[in-house]
């Protein structure tokens, strides 16, 4: 199972430790930007870049997503919003269970259906 | 266009609906159209519980399922989210009031496990599910949403799984 120890504080300063990451939250403040842009800005490689965004998206500071071929940055929700955005995606999870439920339970509704008929013949 | 007949209109959507009710609960709630007997059924099975706990429509992956219901009897379920490591979900029943009430616990997050209490309440034909994950502490619950446990992966981690695996390809590492 997937668990994170460090505590988000914790993994918070860390990630703000460092003058480059500050800056790329400065940038993303601004507004969204690819990895390559971001990498561009500090004139950094690719993997270097990559490393920092790792830090920040761990710490939560940021979230990353890929669109094609591009990853875009953007700074990351607040906690409340996170908190929203799990129980969101917690339902989701339910509705999908109960849709395969609903299938079950049709599925059994019919059997014991024919099963009334077959007994009745 | 004539396809769809009179008598099988298009079921309104049914979502279910999903609450922190308190500092320590969190409960899901839907209606299923069909009599608490069957819905039971579906619950303590393993050959029925199987088909819907572990959504594949939610990219989940069954790996096993070991299920002994009766009070006192434990269960063991294990399923992947996508290409994450295999998690693992285990506990005991300690209610089995059959077509009204379950009640198990979820051992793997040890201390700060839930107990999951689950009710069936039937009105015309149809049955009311209610799941109440009830933690021991504000925090424990606070820290299953922070860690993404109960098998709802949240987002980020699958962006960080992809990312690691972009960051070791990169430096040349599976």
């Amino acid at each position: 199972m997937v668990k994170y120890s460090q505590t988000g504080l914790d993994a918070s300063f860390a990630a703000l430790s460092d003058a480059t990451r500050r800056g790329v939250l400065e940038q993303l403040g601004r507004s969204d930007l690819s990895i390559t842009d971001l990498a561009a800005k500090f004139d950094m490689t690719l993997a270097g870049m990559m490393k920092h965004v790792g830090v920040l998206e761990q710490a939560k500071l940021v979230t990353t997503e890929k669109v094609g071929r591009v990853r875009t940055c953007k700074l990351g929700r607040s906690r409340l919003e996170e908190a929203t955005a799990w129980l969101e995606r917690h339902r989701q999870l339910w509705d999908s269970r109960f849709d395969e439920l609903d299938k079950v339970v049709e599925e059994l509704k019919q059997k014991e259906k024919n099963d009334g008929r077959k007994k009745r013949d | 266009m004539d396809a769809r007949r009179e008598t099988e209109p298009t079921p309104p959507k049914n979502p279910a609906t999903m609450e922190r009710k308190s500092e320590r609960e969190l409960v899901a709630t839907r209606t299923i159209n069909g009599p608490a007997r069957i819905v039971f059924e579906a619950f303590t099975k393993p050959e029925l519980f199987k088909r819907w706990w572990v959504p594949k429509s939610f990219g989940l992956t069954l790996l096993s399922c070991e299920m002994d219901v009766r009070v006192g009897g434990r269960y063991r379920l294990v399923f992947r989210h996508g290409a994450s490591e295999p998690m693992e979900f285990y506990g005991r029943y300690i209610e089995v009031t059959p077509h009204s009430r379950l009640v198990w616990t979820n051992e793997e997050g040890g201390e700060d496990g839930a107990v999951t209490t689950v009710t069936f309440e039937e009105k015309g034909g149809k049955t009311l599910l209610a799941l109440h994950d009830l933690y021991p502490s504000k925090e424990a619950l606070d820290r299953a949403i922070a860690s993404g446990s109960t098998g709802g992966m949240p987002e980020q981690l699958d962006h960080l799984d992809e990312l690691v695996v972009t960051l070791g390809a990169s430096l040349g590492r599976p």
